[in-house]
């Protein structure tokens, strides 16, 4: 989809003041983030990053494992990253990552020092407030051999009826042995446009996990991270829950490259419309053998809306185990009735199975913010009177 | 408890029951025979209210209530229960989140039910996600514990369950239809005793287990020869359902058997 880059002011007009905690954010923005998976208390967490429009305004490194500088100061601080540094991503790839290229307004750097496992989430919130402003960020995360992290990254808007147009480039390394799991929670609006890039890279005996989810409108969103399983054993899985009400107009996938023997590569995505417009994707490609991949894709549609899923695989080379599943429906009558005759009426039945259908328990999430999307979860049921 | 007359049930416009009167009193277990495709599993499927089963003609009664096109979850409240021989698999829905969701209002403790049936190493899993035919038997005798209902529609509970859970399955269908035996109190017995069943066997396995005081054969959509469910059995398993074509026949189809 195109996209008028140029009505969005990127100067960086708006910026926001740099603060001790996010306790000290107005409470109307402390709630836009809490949708968006962010502990204000910085309590279990390893450390928090804040980005509001084009300036960091809050960080907080907890955790003497892990780095945490804003992207400018490590760009700084390391000599523009040459290592890493748009190193996946391409600046000539489309008017995105060039416009992103050309006005860098922050993100974050993470390294996971070698070795370290840390098992609290490091947060950042990538915030967005004003009316058409353009927010354009570039992230690095480095795990190094044998670390463990996980990122939990919110992104939000301060309203969810103004314009906006969010730019975010993220690239992922992960070295040898080392894991990396990153969570990202989305509480846009609908009148935001959304614009990720991601590209990783996963070494030998690597673990990268992703999880997505997505259970407020947004106006606009298009993304198709990319990891490469580079080294031996190396394993990447995705894991998406996306909600789309009226409004939404979502094309989102994800890819996974096996390039090198014994990886394996999983991408699970569940797709609920009540109204807006959903493409998911999913590309599994074998380079390298023995390898093994799954796709699988489920889409829900109640009431308006559509779900169109394109599951892909490729393959250049026998030995390789590549599969993929996906159906596209409405709630299947059978199920409503079956609850119904353990005494459901038929919205407790809907609604039990829309649950069940968004379980989240896979991902493996911190109890707590397991639990707030639960919360959110229930809500969406209730208010959709399924 | 259970009124039937004349019913006549289409699927897809396929008539497959034509014409079933049939009571079944307080405390009293109904067993339903006949061959494959007679309509059995349609009857129980109609008592339950699932929307493929048409009723064109007659009615249900239950309790006093004419249940004949009423939404299936109110008669589960008003207190049928049905074992289904293939339930569907709900994904994202763990076992023992359905048990607790089955008795509504009271609470009941899945885990404690669940020992009672070996069952509780599955309350985690999601609804008959890769259950086998007999795991998916206990599962819905599980839910049907919380659930208490006071008709209990069984689909062959006995069928694809291995001789060891026999015994177990046996004796959890006899404490849902007769009560668990308590010492002592005779008041508790005579309560419970007023849960009826309606049972579908083929082997007769269930028998055993449980008190059969009437049983009926179902052919062709039509309900004939009703006597004693032992003797109907017996009486299957020497001469198969060639009778009940004569029955037919003769159109004397009442009594036929006892009086052979
Ligand atoms: N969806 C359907 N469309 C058309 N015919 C159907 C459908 N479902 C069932 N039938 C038919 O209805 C008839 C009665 O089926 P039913 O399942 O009630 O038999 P049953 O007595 O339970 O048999 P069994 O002993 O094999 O379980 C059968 O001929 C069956 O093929
Ligand atoms: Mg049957």
């Amino acid at each position: 989809m195109s996209l008028a880059i140029d009505n969005f002011h990127f100067d960086g007009s708006e910026v926001g003041e740099k603060i001790q905690n996010l306790g000290l954010l107005p409470h109307m923005d402390q709630v836009r983030l809490l949708g968006a998976g962010i502990d204000v208390h910085d309590t279990h967490v390893a450390g928090s990053f804040m980005q509001q429009n084009a300036e960091g305004i809050h960080l907080h490194q907890k955790n003497e494992g892990i780095e945490l500088l804003g992207i400018k100061q490590a760009l700084k601080k390391y000599d523009g990253l040459p290592q890493h540094f748009w190193k996946l991503l391409d600046p000539n790839q489309d008017a995105i990552t060039q416009k992103a290229h050309d006005v860098l307004h922050g993100g974050y750097f993470v390294r996971a020092k070698k070795g370290v496992k840390v098992t609290e989430p490091l947060q950042s919130c990538m915030f967005i407030k004003g009316n058409r402003v353009g927010q354009s960020i570039h992230n690095i995360v480095i795990v190094e051999e044998g670390a463990e992290v996980h990122i939990l990254n919110g992104c939000a808007t301060a309203h969810d009826d103004e314009e906006a147009l969010h730019l975010g480039l993220t690239e992922f390394y992960v070295e040898k042995g080392g894991k990396l799991t990153f969570t990202m929670i989305h509480n846009w609006g609908n009148r935001v446009c959304v614009r990720p890039k991601t590209a990783g890279i996963v070494a030998e005996g690597g673990v990268f996990q992703s999880n997505y989810i997505l259970l407020k409108t947004v106006g606009d969103l298009a993304m198709y991270p990319t990891i490469k399983l580079d080294g031996e054993g190396a394993r990447a899985r995705f894991n998406s829950i996306i909600v789309a009400p009226e409004g939404s107009q979502i094309d989102a996938g994800n890819r996974i490259l096996l390039n090198a023997p014994n990886t394996r590569g999983e991408v699970i995505a569940r797709v609920l419309t009540t109204g807006g417009h959903v493409i998911n994707r999913g590309f599994i490609g074998a380079y390298a053998t023995p390898v093994k991949g799954h796709l699988e894709c489920k889409g829900l549609l109640l009431g308006g809306g559509s779900v169109h899923t394109i599951p892909e695989l490729f393959s250049q080379c026998d030995g390789v185990e590549l599969s993929h599943e996906a159906a596209v429906g409405k709630i299947a009558q059978e199920e409503i009735e079956y609850l119904m005759a353990r005494g459901l009426d038929e919205d407790e039945a809907a609604s039990t199975i829309v649950r069940g259908f968004l379980n989240v328990d896979i991902m493996g999430l911190p109890k707590q913010l397991q639990t707030a999307i639960d919360e959110q979860i229930e809500t969406l049921n209730a208010h959709n009177a399924m | 408890m259970l009124e039937i007359r004349d019913l006549h049930v289409s699927i897809e416009g396929n008539p497959v029951l034509k014409g079933v009167n049939l009571t079944v009193r307080a405390g009293e277990n109904f067993i339903l025979f006949g061959p494959n495709g007679s309509g059995k599993t349609s009857l129980l499927m109609t008592l339950m209210g699932v929307s493929n089963y048409v009723v064109t003609q007659g009615s249900i009664r239950f309790k006093g209530v004419d249940i004949t096109h009423a939404p299936m979850y109110e008669r589960a409240r008003l207190g049928i229960g049905i074992s289904f021989q293939r339930p569907p698999t709900i994904h994202g829905l763990p076992t023992g989140k359905l048990v607790e969701l089955c008795g509504r209002n009271r609470n009941v403790d899945p885990k404690a039910l669940a020992k009672k049936l070996h069952f509780d190493a599955f309350l985690d899993r999601d609804v008959n996600a890769g259950f086998s035919g007999g795991e998916i038997k206990r599962s819905e005798l599980l839910q049907l514990m919380a659930q208490k209902p006071d008709l209990i529609l069984f689909d062959e509970p006995e069928s694809g369950v291995d001789l060891e859970n026999m015994q177990l399955v046996g004796q959890t269908v006899h404490d849902l239809l007769e009560g668990e035996k308590k010492e002592g109190s005779l008041l508790e017995q005579g309560r419970s005793r007023q849960t009826c069943g309606l049972i579908i066997t083929h082997t007769g396995y269930i028998l055993q287990y449980i008190t059969a005081h009437r049983g009926q054969v179902l052919y062709h959509g039509k309900l004939m020869c009703e006597a004693n469910p032992h003797e109907i059995l017996k009486h299957i398993q020497q001469h198969g359902y060639q009778e009940c074509l004569r029955c037919l026949s003769t159109e004397t189809p009442l009594q036929a058997i006892v009086k052979s």
